[in-house]
């Protein structure tokens, strides 16, 4: 026999149980998402992997070829490839966690269920992508004979994949619940995704920052910290433990902040959205 | 045994007013936040003081004018929003249909909407696979499964719709007015659904303007005016008291009756004489008054105005009242709706309206089903004035 109460008061819950009561629902915002994006698209799923592949093309070409900005020691399309596959579930994950709320409004309105599973899931679909754009992945080094150890390799992705989770959520669910209140938020959250990646080192490694307060300041910024630890796999680079830990330490900061802020605004979604 | 339903004191606010935009902006925000007073704050109690059980396998109606809360109501049983007292106790899981088909995506097709819109209410995979054949069938679109919904009729979507919600099998399912979707046929299959459900010992929670419906479903409802709970009891002792309440206070001037008590059937061929009466000094001579007649789904099925017919002229100043007599031109079997309008002119915007001020019930048709009329029609009418010194 289920039993539950409704009642005005404002007691805190987590809510994990009925997360998992409700788990189907991940699965179900998920594929909507997936297939919805590529729907009616003549490439389809294609576009997953032409994205970043035309990016690491233009960022080759202007910052590799033209502006010669160093690399560790890996080829130019390698390095920016393997931050972009990362900073991609960012900015997917981040502008859909984001809007995902809005978006979702006249579900929100009819229907009861966690509320989470909404941004969750966007970011669900962000790492769907990396699946194809890894595989991608492989494939260049494949075409450039670099060679990694893969054990260290799946490792370290993994390690990075959590981070860039966390990572993810974290604002993605503040960016979701301010969204919803102010709608200021709809134009602040792309111009927020292109500002960021010019403090990730996605187009240029963090070895080139040379002076020591910037680069604690920039390592705040738990991307950072995520896409060294990816690109650590490749070997050349140096792993700077301290200032991942400072990217972990801001990433989970960032993931109770966003936690909170939702939780509590969650149960007035329907009058406000 | 314990009520499935315990409803304590619920009471919803809203801010209405200047306050009540559906969302802030930043500067709206920063805006409050330097002013400190705040004068055109207005609170309204879209629910004051709610409190009833219901027992497990009831069916309970709720009934109340357009704003008397029965949709606050709703939401608050179905979890969107919280109630600001007041506390619930719910004895089984509870399905909320507060609209078909939520969730329903343009782009996908039928066949994958299903899915989507059954786990969304609340259904497992396992579940929505195994109910899949009979939800196909309910809803009769099995031709178009693998078309995206955008290109089905909306009629098709509902009933796709409906099919899914109608497989659902909470404790406790909670209805509001989704009856009102398809053709009469659809519709009667909906309502032999809910009967089933209702006869399988569900409970239900069941909100309706269609009375005769409310009728057949729900032996005990209760009734709410803005936003408190006015009666509660036998369905037919309830419309009985929401009828009276709507003829005799109809939101002020206007006060509309029928010769035929509502509910009763409006026989094919006869006559109903409508009377309208009013506040002779809330309208100036001049007037026009319109009545239109609408089916549940909101389709306009006839609408008669006083400045149209013949020989009519409003510029008595002692005129206080008119009745129409309408004649019932085999009209659809469904249930209607009657709204009546004052106005200036033709063209003008209506000073006063009762919406909803009765329920017509054409019967006695002398037509087979495909021929009676359900769209606009134009019925014989006539029209005495009455003065009243």
């Amino acid at each position: 026999m289920i039993k539950f109460e409704i009642s005005s008061d404002q007691k805190f819950n987590f809510g994990f149980r009925e997360l998992l009561e409700f788990k189907e629902l991940f699965y179900f915002f998920t594929w909507r998402d997936i297939k919805v994006k590529y729907k009616q698209t003549l490439l389809g799923f294609l576009w997953a992997i032409l994205q970043p592949l035309l990016m690491m093309l233009i960022f080759t070409i202007f910052f590799g070829r033209v502006l010669s900005v160093p690399s560790d020691g890996i080829p130019y399309p390698i390095f920016v490839f393997s931050g972009l596959m990362f900073w991609n579930i960012f900015s997917q994950g981040l502008s859909g966690a984001g809007n995902s709320m809005v978006s979702n409004a006249n579900i929100i309105k009819k229907i009861y269920f966690p509320r989470l599973i909404i941004p969750i899931s966007a970011v669900l679909v962000a790492l769907f992508d990396f699946l194809m754009t890894f595989v991608v992945f492989i494939g260049l080094l494949i075409f450039f004979q670099f060679k990694v150890d893969p054990i260290a390799m799946v490792g370290l992705t993994l390690i990075a994949l959590l981070l860039t989770v966390i990572a993810t959520l974290g604002p993605g669910l503040l960016l979701a619940a301010l969204n919803i209140q102010y709608r200021d938020f709809r134009y602040i959250i792309p111009f927020l995704v292109q500002v960021l990646l010019f403090v990730t080192p996605v187009i240029y490694p963090t070895s080139m920052v040379q002076n020591p307060n910037i680069k604690l300041l920039l390592s705040l910024n738990p991307m950072a910290g995520a896409i060294n630890i990816g690109r650590y796999a490749l070997g050349a680079t140096q792993l700077d433990l301290t200032l991942i830990a400072y990217s972990i330490i801001s990433g989970l900061v960032l993931l109770i902040l966003g936690f909170f802020v939702f939780k509590n605004t969650e149960k007035y979604f329907a009058d406000i959205a | 045994m314990k009520p499935i339903l315990e409803l304590k004191g619920i009471s919803k606010k809203y801010r209405i007013g200047a306050d009540a935009t559906p969302y802030k902006t930043f500067r709206e925000s920063f805006g409050s936040l330097l002013s400190k007073s705040k004068p055109n704050k207005s609170e309204f109690w879209a629910l004051d003081d709610i409190s009833f059980n219901v027992m497990p396998g009831e069916s309970l109606g709720v009934v109340g004018k357009n704003g008397a809360g029965k949709s606050t109501l709703l939401k608050i049983l179905s979890r969107i929003t919280p109630p600001t007292k007041g506390n619930i106790v719910c004895r089984g899981r509870i399905a909320s249909l507060l609209e078909v088909g939520t969730g329903f995506h343009p782009e996908l097709t039928g066949s994958e909407n299903i899915f989507l819109n059954g786990s969304i209410l609340g259904l497992s995979r396992k579940e929505i696979q195994a109910k899949y054949d009979e939800i196909v069938d309910f809803s009769g679109v099995e031709k178009f499964l693998t078309t995206p919904l955008k290109h089905f009729s909306s009629g098709m979507q509902l009933r796709l719709a409906f099919a899914v919600a109608a497989h659902l099998e909470p404790e406790i399912l909670v209805i509001d007015e989704v009856l009102a979707v398809g053709d009469s046929e659809f519709q009667k299959k909906c309502i032999g659904k809910m009967d089933e459900v209702n006869n399988s010992g569900k409970t239900i929670l069941f909100v309706s303007h269609n009375l005769n419906l409310l009728h057949t479903l729900c032996p005990r409802s209760i009734l709410l005016k803005n936003g408190k709970l006015v009666r509660e009891g036998d369905t037919e002792h309830v419309i009985e008291y929401y009828n009276e309440t709507i003829t005799s206070d109809p939101g002020g001037d206007i006060r509309v009756t029928s010769s035929l008590d509502d509910g009763k059937p409006w026989e094919s061929g006869t006559e109903i004489a409508i009377h309208i009466s009013w506040d002779r000094n809330k309208f100036e001579p001049g007037w026009e008054c319109d009545l239109a007649c609408y089916t549940y789904e909101g389709v306009k099925v006839f609408a008669v105005q006083s400045n149209r017919i013949e020989g009519f002229d409003s510029e008595d100043p002692n005129l206080n009242s008119i009745t129409f007599y309408i004649d019932n031109p085999d009209l659809t079997d469904k249930p209607l709706r009657l709204d009546v309008g004052m106005r200036k002119k033709l063209g003008h915007q209506y000073e006063a309206v009762v919406p909803n001020c009765l329920t017509l019930n054409p019967a006695g048709h002398k037509l087979p089903a495909y021929k009676r009329h359900d769209v606009i029609v134009v019925p014989k009418v006539r029209l005495e004035k009455n003065k009243n010194e």
